[in-house]
């Protein structure tokens, strides 16, 4: 069960969802809930699941993909629901957002035009109407002189540009749900922070919740309440975000927080986790991560472990995650 | 006398493109590197860091010879660069040696990693065969790799242990200078972080100098002692990396400072405006000026330069260095 602490109704629930690519397990077993407006992140390293758990619930992965589980939408079933919900779903209550905005937008025609079909497939406007809402929407991303940019082809923008554009487009189907997959890993970092910046301002603005999909833990805690940190397909870890690095309590999650070199205080060696991720089709029998986990010992080989509930909205999967003080301790 | 000489010093370097617009258009100039002077010292590493197009990996390869400067000189142990492309330039090479992004692009695709990491040994002709098979199985070892991993392909191994063979095989021929461009930014956090203890090893057990080519701060801070930040082709600010990364001298360093992104800070950093301009289209005066918040009159007429402030901290802005008061910015014309 998710550990959030969702009260009302969530806008999305995935219960259960696995899938898998030629029998390989690319997910397996995902419990996610996303209340209306909130930011939520999902982190992990490449290969963890955290695209694909959102190309599934959005219909969007090939057909040799295996997909189980449920994915509410509100009260709509989204796995397995007939195109046409599907259709409307996606651009409309749910928009989506890539890493690389250049190959996301096409580069034949202006963006202009690109926004204003967006208006008319998911909100029915068209001609000067669609032009000028086009416009306003370029003014609420932030690109300067709308007007004109409306007709530029985006090999004429820069790439943070296009990536306001993406952006745009998102925010014509007044979406309830944005789900950006990497937003601004293709961008420079000071480009990279007037991105996070915007986003933060337009659901500030519109109320739309967040769903912030990163490799880069700094990048989710700016900018999200509740982190769920991923790994070899499963939520290993879920927390409200100051809690998360105040007091990570899967082995994994510390080793993510231990990888990544300070800002101050003395050069140490860095707590680098040893060995990779494993391969789909050679996944330990019991808890993925114990062949690099420092703490591992006999039954974490056993069964996949469940979560354990730490405190309010704080839950890890690992069986010894209860004493993670004690942990802590021992590796200081 | 020669040992008083660093091991690598670039000075004044200068490379130029020729650009073209659209198919018709005039072809315009571009500085990618517009002036750069730097010192790598024997076993320690520079690392030169800034954002995409500010010249930081044209520098990198300028100093390995890999292409020729339109202006400037580059010194290697006190001896000017034997013109590249030369027999001297070769046998210089094997003193000198890059690291690059993509570990699988940087391999042979079709041969054993144990071949490519002696095939530097060959080329150099070092060794007898069976010295050059102890050889690779020695560097194997230094970076963490298995004696049997020699035998496979690079698409058998994670992207961390190709970024492993490729620093292998770098160090094959004992270079005295190492250049990594972005080594570890293709690789997952948790591998980054073992590529980087692995450099500061190998550092310590061979003893090479570094120029470490990196986008990412942290990353810099970690594996260097010197750091010089790069914008629009010239290096603006020069340090410490704890001196810079903690009271940053110049605007550009502070900004990209306050946009690594940090647990637990939020909604307090400096967002510059505006995109980075295009090279081909230099402002004039201080590059940076019609980005910077506290550019003045003088920064928009006259070119800073980068020189010593009193606590020995190169800097190139007229604020830094006290000679303009801070302005308001000014504003960039709406493009």
């Amino acid at each position: 069960m998710p550990a959030g602490v969702v009260t009302g109704a969530p806008l999305v629930a995935i219960r259960g969802l696995r899938v898998a690519f030629d029998g390989q397990p690319a997910l397996r077993g995902i419990d996610l809930d996303v209340a209306p407006g909130e930011a939520v992140g999902l982190v992990g390293e490449s290969g963890c699941g955290k695209s694909v758990t959102w190309l599934a619930a959005l219909g969007l992965l090939p057909a040799r993909a295996a997909i189980a589980g449920q994915v509410r939408l509100g009260e709509t079933e989204l796995l397995g629901a007939p195109a046409t919900t599907l259709e409307k779903v996606r651009g409309g209550r749910v928009a989506m957002i890539f890493q690389d905005p250049a190959s996301s937008l096409n580069p034949v025609h202006r963006i202009g035009r690109q926004i204003t079909e967006a208006l008319a497939l998911h909100r029915g406007i068209t001609g000067g109407a669609a032009r000028s809402e086009a416009r306003r929407l370029l003014d609420q991303v932030g690109i300067p002189d709308a007007g004109r940019r409306l007709d530029a082809y985006p090999h004429e923008l820069s790439g943070g540009q296009n990536q306001r554009v993406m952006i745009a487009i998102a925010l014509a189907g007044r979406p309830e749900l944005l789900v950006a997959d990497e937003p601004t890993t293709a961008l420079d970092v000071t480009i990279q922070a007037q991105i996070l910046a915007l986003l933060q301002q337009l659901r500030r603005e519109t109320g739309m919740a967040l769903v912030l999909i990163s490799h880069d833990l700094g990048v989710v805690a700016e900018t999200c309440e509740r982190v769920c940190v991923m790994y070899a397909g499963r939520i290993v870890e879920e927390a409200p975000t100051a809690r998360l690095f105040a007091a990570p309590a899967h082995p994994y999650t510390r080793g993510l927080l231990g990888a990544l070199p300070p800002m101050d205080g003395p050069r140490r060696r860095l707590s680098a986790i040893p060995g990779g991720v494993p391969e789909p089709w050679a996944m330990p029998p019991g808890c993925a991560f114990a062949p690099r986990c420092p703490h591992r010992i006999g039954p974490c080989d056993g069964a996949v472990p469940s979560d354990a509930m730490l405190a309010t909205g704080h839950r890890a999967a690992c069986i010894r995650a209860t004493v993670a003080p004690l942990l802590a301790e021992a590796a200081e | 006398m020669r040992e008083a000489a660093p091991l690598l010093r670039a000075e004044g370097l200068v490379r130029r493109y020729a650009m073209r617009r659209g198919a018709f258009g005039r072809s315009v100039e571009v500085r990618a590197v517009a002036g750069v002077s730097l010192t790598v010292e024997r076993g320690r590493t520079l690392g030169l860091v800034g954002e995409s197009g500010c010249g930081k990996s044209t520098t990198g390869r300028l100093v390995l010879g890999m292409e020729a400067p339109d202006a400037g000189s580059v010194a290697f142990e006190g001896k000017p660069l034997p013109s590249p492309g030369s027999a001297a330039w070769r046998a210089q090479r094997a003193r000198m040696q890059m690291v690059f992004q993509d570990p699988l692009g940087a391999l042979d695709r079709r041969l054993p990693v144990g071949a490519q990491i002696a095939e530097p040994l060959e080329i150099h002709g070092i060794g007898g065969k069976a010295e050059r098979a102890a050889r690779v199985e020695a560097l194997l070892g230094a970076v963490g790799l298995r004696a049997d991993q020699a035998m496979r392909y690079p698409h058998e191994l994670s992207g961390g242990q190709r970024q492993r063979a490729v620093l292998a095989r770098a160090l094959a021929t004992e270079p005295a200078l190492l250049v990594c461009d972005e080594p570890i930014s293709a690789l997952d956090v948790s591998i980054q972080a073992q590529v980087m203890n692995l450099l500061v090893d190998l550092q310590a057990q061979f003893g090479m100098g570094v120029l470490f080519v990196s986008h990412d701060l942290r990353a810099v801070r970690q594996v260097s002692h010197r750091v010089a930040v790069m914008y629009l082709g010239q290096i603006v600010e020069e340090g410490e990396p704890d001196a810079v990364l903690h009271d940053p001298a110049h605007p550009y360093s502070r900004a990209l400072v306050s946009a690594i992104p940090h647990p637990g800070r939020a909604g307090q950093r400096m967002v510059l405006q505006g995109d980075p301009p295009n090279p081909a289209d230099r402002p004039s005066g201080c590059a940076f000026h019609p980005r910077c918040p506290v550019a003045s009159a003088l920064c928009a007429r006259e070119a800073p330069v980068l020189k010593p402030r009193p606590d020995g901290r190169l800097v190139a802005c007229h604020v830094a260095q006290g000679e303009a008061a801070p302005g308001q910015g000014i504003l960039a014309k709406a493009a």
